[in-house]
């Protein structure tokens, strides 16, 4: 029998405001197997967690039951109190009496009726809980970053530095992400290039990190310490350890009509490109969509001209087994596209952009050279509408738009506005916004200078209708403050487009079983207090692909995943989860269905010798369950029809007591 | 809940890694659901052997509801297949036993979808309120 203790924490007055958290503590003291309940204001507290070791001490506890706030919250913590007090840790359950009671009901009664039959229910269970102890595995001491951007990049470059092997597999010719596309970055206006390319250099030269560019993850296997992974690297048709990067082949190439990526299709490359002059590794390109020689079996000018003999137009896609102890997610995002937006013309018009179009417009390596110039004619335009939250915080438009807010938005536009002023003052520059939103250090002072120093127009209200007329295009708007309609004739319109994430990360969240949000950002462990990190042990979360996000944040994120990637691989082994399933190999007949329904593989079987009652020996065919591989799912359990098998931790029996206790 | 007077006892399973996420988001954002709602936790909702069903129908509950990941999402790779499956299965029988189909759910919740599980309990408290006691499988050999 056990000697089981109840702690019913008041959580201040989260829980003690909807539960009567002594009428809970005294129900539960006739139970079968309670010898002790008490309740405390802060049972996670120091003082908390010092009642139940002396309750333990005190009272020869075996087992210990708390009620409080979710599992998901504090059973770590009371499971190192219970064996700081010499219990075993798994002797602990708890009745989450917060989350999903005392906060979800509002009636004292019922908060406090629900709370005493979810706390009899653990009681029940851990009346049947067996010690358990966890297993141990190996780590692989290598990490994998997912997306070669800014994110990517700091956290890949933060592992090395501590002594780690890294490998980044970027989906692109090139690592650098969006930031490399950038002009200058706000609140410092400092080039995006002159602080990035140092950084993708120093990537490309540190001896721990290895970059599959032109690479794509296509399975991932394992577990946390001991993933397995398949990476398929694309073929480029170019050697990359052969080609000097010396930029020949791009010139020759008579395939000049590809819509040059890197710059939003708004100048053309060849079919054999390096996307930029910084790019990393510097290696020339094939696009097997435009080459003639590919495509038709004509031409091989590159072959010809290429001194250093790296073309191989033979090559095919290759691909990659590697194992890794943790994995980094850092995919980034896109702006949406903004072509169903009709209000504002953007298919009808070459004169509408988005910012990001804007921000190569404006850069001294994108197709105009750096000077401000309209797409469809190549004049200077003198005056310019920016429209703010094109997507972002859209409920009525959900089909079109997204709920959130791109946060980067406001800040870009002032950006935008004010290097427009200082560079061609004579332009007048109007900024339609619902809300300005800068919060971070320099962040309103710098939007105050855009307004004050700068003289940017910001108009409260948005724009109902852009329409293109003559050279001009006519913008119809708001002014929620002054309550007015307005008519601009601008030269150029510039849409602040809601920004969303890589279409890549949704099957590679699959692949990782990651959990995702309604909006495809990956989910933190916890939104507060595990920010970096995915539910799933071993996955780790770097910059957009969690969520908006601008480039601090994106690099002090960047930083954290990789102090918590480095505290993983540190580690010679890790402590499995003991709550994996168990054979009884009296009552096994050997069928394999449980082997059929493994998603791991980690049912085999064995032939082993039985006594038989008649003191023979007879053979029989039984099921072992590998603890190492099984992540306790319990599929097997179910499946299995003599059942012999169970689940640690979830035993049949144990949640069929608490099914007891629920329907008493 | 209560429907004509009868306030239910529902018995609900959720996996750790979405479902029962999403309950407790539901409670972070204070997003109500009748009390009647019970949740036990279990590692995946494939956990949930038939047995803790037909279980809790004998025990007196009224309407036992099975929560996991979105099909593709599940923590486990394949887990809330074979919940689709089974229960599938499972449902049609008890349907034929006389325990209406009203009784019995699966819903796909996700950890970040509070809003869903908290209108998911209301409706289900509400149709197996409104379908009163269910006596079909009770066992009177567990009642005091």
């Amino acid at each position: 029998m056990q000697r089981i203790g109840v702690f019913v924490c008041h959580c201040g007055t989260n829980i003690a405001g909807t539960v009567d958290v002594k009428a809970v503590a005294d129900a539960i003291k006739n139970e079968p197997g309670v010898v002790f309940s008490a309740e405390y204001q802060y049972m996670c507290s120091q003082a908390g967690q010092e009642l139940i070791k002396n309750a333990v001490a005190e009272n020869r506890l075996t087992g210990i039951v708390v009620c409080s706030c979710s599992p998901r919250m504090h059973e770590a913590t009371f499971r190192k109190t219970a064996a700081a007090a010499g219990l075993n840790p798994y002797m602990v359950e708890i009745a989450n009496i917060r989350e999903q009671c005392s906060w979800v009901h509002k009636d004292m009664l019922t908060g406090t009726q629900k709370a005493i039959i979810l706390a009899k229910a653990a009681v029940a269970k851990v009346n049947l809980n067996t010690p358990l102890t966890p297993g141990e595995s190996p780590v692989t001491k290598r990490a994998l970053v997912i997306g070669g951007g800014i994110a990517g990049i700091q956290t890949a470059l933060d592992i090395a530095d501590a002594g780690f092997k890294v490998d980044i597999v970027e989906k692109n010719p090139t690592i650098g992400g969006k930031m490399a596309q950038l002009d200058k970055t706000f609140p410092t206006l400092d080039c995006a290039a002159c602080i990035l390319t140092p950084k993708m250099v120093d990537a490309a030269q540190n001896e721990n990190i290895k970059i599959y560019s032109y690479s794509e993850v296509t399975e991932v296997g394992g577990f946390v310490g001991n993933f397995e992974v398949t990476i398929k690297r694309k073929a480029r048709y170019v050697k990359e350890d052969v080609c000097t990067g010396c930029g020949i082949c791009t010139e020759k190439c008579p395939q000049k009509k590809v819509p040059n990526e890197f710059n939003l299709g708004m100048d053309n490359r060849h079919a054999i490109y390096i996307p930029f002059a910084q790019a990393v590794p510097k290696v020339a390109t094939i696009d097997p969509r435009y080459c003639v020689k590919l495509k038709t079996g004509k031409c091989g000018l590159c072959e010809k001209v290429c001194t250093a003999g790296a073309i191989d137009y033979n090559a095919k896609d290759e691909y990659v087994k590697e194992k890794y102890g943790a994995i980094v997610v850092a995919t980034g995002y896109n702006p949406i596209s903004v072509d169903k937006f009709d209000e504002f013309a953007y298919s009808q018009s070459k004169d509408v952009i988005t910012s990001l179009e804007l921000e190569r417009l404006m850069n001294a390596a994108g197709p105009t050279g750096g000077t401000l110039l309209r797409p469809s004619d190549g004049e200077h335009p003198h005056t310019i509408v920016f429209v703010q939250c094109v997507g972002s915080r859209c409920d009525a438009c959900a089909q079109k738009g997204k709920e959130y807010c791109s946060k980067i938005c406001c800040m870009y536009t002032a950006k935008h506005a004010m290097l427009i002023r200082d560079k061609y003052p004579d332009t007048d520059v109007y900024v339609f916004y619902i809300d300005v939103r800068t919060p971070g250090k320099n962040f309103d002072e710098f939007y105050r200078r855009a307004v004050e120093e700068y003289g940017v127009h910001y108009i409260k209200g948005m724009v109902g209708k852009v329409s293109p007329e003559g050279k001009k295009l006519k913008v119809q708007g708001s002014d929620l403050i002054y309550g007015k309609q307005l008519h601009i004739d601008a030269d150029l319109v510039v849409l602040a487009a809601a920004i969303e994430p890589d279409k890549s990360a949704r099957p590679l969240a699959t692949m990782l079983t990651a959990s995702m949000d309604t909006n495809d950002f990956f989910t933190e462990a916890h939104p507060k207090l595990r920010p970096v990190e995915s539910p799933t042990a071993g996955v780790f979360l770097s910059g957009t692909c969690q969520g908006p996000k601008d480039i601090p944040e994106t690099v002090s994120q960047a930083g954290a995943a990789a102090s918590k990637v480095i505290g993983l691989l540190v580690k010679d082994k890790l402590k499995g989860n003991p709550c994996v399933a168990h054979s009884n190999e009296l009552m096994c007949n050997g069928c394999s269905t449980c082997e059929k329904v493994c998603p791991y593989g980690a049912i085999s079987y064995v032939d082993k010798e039985f006594r038989m009652p008649d003191r023979t020996t007879k053979v029989r065919r039984v099921a072992v369950v590998n603890e190492a591989v099984c992540q306790g799912c319990g599929a097997c359990t179910v499946a299995c029809m003599s059942g012999a098998m169970d689940l640690k931790g979830f035993l049949n029996k144990q949640i069929m007591a608490e099914v007891d206790a629920i329907c008493k | 809940m209560q429907v004509n007077g009868y306030k239910p006892l529902i018995v609900a399973f959720c996996c750790n890694w979405c479902s029962y996420a999403g309950a407790d988001l539901a409670g972070n954002n204070r997003l109500a659901y009748p009390a009647d709602v019970k949740i036990i936790r279990v590692p995946c909702s494939c956990r949930v052997n038939p047995m803790f069903i037909l279980r809790a129908f004998q025990r007196g509950a009224d309407g036992v509801i099975i929560c996991g990941c979105h099909p593709g999402d599940c923590h486990y790779t394949s887990g809330n297949y074979y919940t689709r499956r089974r229960m599938a299965l499972l449902f049609s029988m008890l349907d034929y036993l006389g325990i209406e189909k009203e009784r019995t759910r699966v819903e796909w919740v996700s950890a970040a979808e509070g809003a869903k599980f908290a209108a998911t309990m209301n409706d289900f408290a509400e149709k197996v309120a409104a379908l009163g006691e269910n006596k079909r499988l009770e066992d009177l050999r567990c009642k005091k």
